[in-house]
C-alpha cells in the first residue's frame, strides 16, 4: 500500500493559481484506503476549491490511478469534464500524479505528498516496513527488515542506541529495530542467523526508472 | 606512530579525544592537542560528532600531527558513501594519519541539520572491512591500489547495550571484520563493566573503556535520561550533587569554588583505578575538560 498524505489547501492553491477550472482525480485502492483521494475526499476537495471560487468540471475515481491503460479510459469517458479543465489535481499518490500526466496534455497537479510503502496495521493506522531496496534479506532478520526498521539501516547488528525501553534513540516512539529482530530470533532459538557477515547492499541503478517488462503467460 | 606497537605490549593505554571547532579556528582545540599530546597515547579527533556540522576529522588530525599529538581518525558511516569513504581514508592516510576508529554515527535528525539525508551506505563492521582491505592493497570491488595504507583500526562498543549479547556478536564480528581495538562507551558501573568484558571474554583484541568526566549532577542525570547506554549510578550523582552545592554556596559570597572539578576528578580517577583490573586501558573523553586530564591522569596514578 501506496501511504500518502494531502497536501495543505493553502499550498494547492498556489498551485491553481489562475486555473479556475478544475478536474479531480482519485484512486480506488491506495489512496481510498488511506483515506486521502476516495469518493468521500474527492467530495470535500470539490467543496472546499469551490468554496474558494474554483469550478469543478468533474470527478473520477482512478480504478486504480496507477494503471495507465485504465486511466486512460476512463479519461476518455470523461472526455468532456477534462476539456473544460484548467488542470487536473490527483488526490491519488506520486505514480498516480504522474500516470495521469501521461495521460492527458492537460497540467496535472499533486494534491498529496507520498510517504512510504506501509502496512495497514488497522483502520487509519498504517507502518512502514520495506523500502523497496532490492535485495530482501528478511530471511536473516526475522522477516523483520533491519533496512527499514532500523533507523540506520544498518545490516550487522543495532548501534549502541537502543533505549533502556527498547526505543530508539532518534526517536522515542519508535521501536529499535534490531532489538525486535534479536527477540524474534531468540525466540525462534535462531540467533545464529546474525552471526554472518552481511555486505553492503548494492544501491539500485537508475533509482527512479526501474521498470520491469513480463511477457504474457509468463508465472 | 601507530598504537599497533602499545596494543599488542603489556602496557595500561591511555587515549583521549578532542573534538573539531565549528568554524576555522583551530587555536583551541591544538592547544588541547598539544596539552594531551606528552601524556596519552593517541587522541581521537570526533567525525562531525553528534551530527553537528563541523570542521573536518581528517584535517583536524592532520594538524594534530603537526603539535607532537598521534592521531586516531574517527569515521562515520552517516555522511559519506563508499566511493568517499575509501578516498577519505586514502587521503588521511597520506598525511601521515595511521589510527581509524569506525563507526556508524549519530543520526542527523540528533544534530543541527536534521534534514539532512543519512547515508549509511555501509555499516561499521562493513566499513571496517573496507579499511582493512585498503591495507591489504584493494578497494572494496577488489581493484588494486597504487601503494596501499596501514591502518590500526579500532571501533566502538557499548557495554551498557540493550541487549548485551547483541553488543558482545556485534564486536566479533568487528574483530573478524579488521578491529584491533575498541574503545567503549562511557563507564561509570564497574561491576557492570566487569560483567560484560566476563562476557566478552572470548573476543581477543585490547578494549578502552570510555571515560567521561561529569561536569555536574545535572549532566549525569541528562546521560541517564538521554544517551542510550550510558548509566551513572545515584551514588555518583549524589557525590557530584554534594560538590555543587558546595560551590553554590561559595558564589553565594562571591568566591568561586572548584569543588565540582575536583569530585569529577576524584570519580574518574577512582574509576579508572578500578576498571585497571578488567580491561587494557582507558580512552578518557574530557568534552571540553581536556585541560582537566593531566590532573585526572595524575589523580589515577597513570
Amino acid at each position: 500500500m501506496t501511504i500518502s498524505e494531502l497536501k495543505s489547501l493553502e499550498e494547492i492553491l498556489s498551485y491553481l493559481k489562475g486555473q479556475d477550472k478544475v478536474f479531480l482525480v482519485g484512486c480506488s485502492e491506495c489512496a481510498t484506503v488511506v483515506q486521502v483521494g476516495g469518493e468521500d475526499q474527492t467530495k470535500e476537495m470539490a467543496e472546499k476549491l469551490e468554496q474558494e471560487g474554483k469550478t469543478i468540471t468533474g470527478t473520477l475515481i482512478g480504478d486504480p490511478g496507477c494503471h495507465l491503460l485504465h486511466l486512460k479510459r476512463q479519461f476518455r469517458e470523461h472526455r468532456n469534464e477534462i476539456e473544460a479543465a484548467d488542470a487536473l489535481l490527483i488526490m491519488s499518490c506520486g505514480t498516480g500524479t504522474q500516470t495521469a500526466a501521461q495521460a492527458t496534455d492537460k497540467p496535472v497537479y499533486a494534491a498529496t505528498n507520498t510517504l512510504f510503502l506501509g502496512c495497514v496495521e488497522r483502520f487509519g493506522q498504517f507502518r512502514e516496513f520495506c523500502s523497496a531496496c532490492g535485495s530482501c534479506t528478511l530471511e536473516l532478520t526475522g522477516n523483520i527488515c533491519s533496512v527499514t526498521r532500523c533507523s540506520k539501516g544498518l545490516q550487522n547488528g543495532p548501534c549502541g542506541g537502543t533505549t533502556p525501553d527498547g526505543k530508539c534513540e532518534v526517536d522515542p516512539e519508535v521501536d529499535c529495530g534490531w532489538l525486535l529482530i534479536y527477540n524474534k530470533l531468540k525466540e525462534r532459538n535462531a540467533l545464529d542467523l546474525l552471526r554472518p557477515y552481511v555486505p553492503p547492499k548494492e544501491a539500485q541503478v537508475h533509482p527512479g526508472q526501474h521498470s520491469v517488462v513480463r511477457e504474457r503467460g509468463e508465472s | 606512530m601507530s598504537l599497533r606497537p602499545l596494543l599488542g605490549s603489556d602496557k595500561f593505554i591511555v587515549t583521549s579525544e578532542v573534538g573539531p571547532p565549528k568554524g576555522v579556528d583551530m587555536t583551541h582545540v591544538l592547544e588541547e592537542a598539544k596539552l594531551l599530546a606528552p601524556l596519552v597515547a593517541g587522541i581521537n579527533v570526533t567525525d562531525i560528532q553528534a551530527a553537528a556540522m563541523r570542521i573536518g576529522s581528517i584535517a583536524t588530525c592532520h594538524l594534530i600531527k603537526d603539535v607532537g599529538g598521534e592521531p586516531v581518525v574517527q569515521v562515520v558511516t552517516r555522511d559519506r558513501n563508499r566511493l568517499a569513504l575509501q578516498s577519505d581514508l586514502l587521503s588521511a592516510w597520506v598525511l601521515g594519519i595511521e589510527n581509524v576508529l569506525c563507526l556508524t554515527g549519530d543520526h542527523p535528525v540528533l544534530g543541527d541539520h536534521k534534514g539532512a539525508k543519512p547515508v549509511y551506505d555501509l555499516d561499521s563492521v562493513q566499513l571496517l572491512k573496507v579499511a582493512r582491505g585498503l591495507n591489504e592493497g584493494h578497494d572494496m570491488m577488489g581493484n588494486e591500489l597504487e601503494g596501499k595504507p596501514d591502518f590500526c583500526l579500532g571501533a566502538v562498543v557499548t557495554p551498557g547495550g540493550n541487549p548485551v549479547e547483541m553488543q558482545v556478536m556485534k564486536m566479533e564480528k568487528k574483530v573478524e571484520a579488521g578491529a584491533e581495538f575498541f574503545q567503549t562507551q562511557a563507564v561509570y558501573d564497574v561491576d557492570a563493566f566487569a560483567a560484560f568484558m566476563q562476557q566478552a571474554s572470548h573476543v581477543k583484541v585490547p578494549v578502552l573503556a570510555g571515560i567521561v568526566l561529569l561536569k555536574s549532577a545535572g549532566m549525569a542525570r541528562y546521560m541517564n535520561a538521554n544517551v542510550a547506554g550510558v548509566q551513572v549510578p545515584d551514588p555518583l550523582i549524589a557525590e557530584m550533587a554534594a560538590a555543587g552545592k558546595k560551590d553554590k554556596a561559595l558564589r553565594a559570597e562571591g568566591k568561586k569554588g572548584d569543588h565540582q572539578v575536583k569530585t569529577s576528578i576524584e570519580i574518574a580517577a577512582r574509576l579508572i583505578r578500578e576498571l585497571r583490573a578488567s580491561c587494557r586501558g582507558v580512552h578518557i573523553m574530557p568534552l571540553g575538560w581536556g585541560h582537566h586530564v593531566p590532573a585526572l591522569l595524575e589523580a589515577a596514578e597513570l
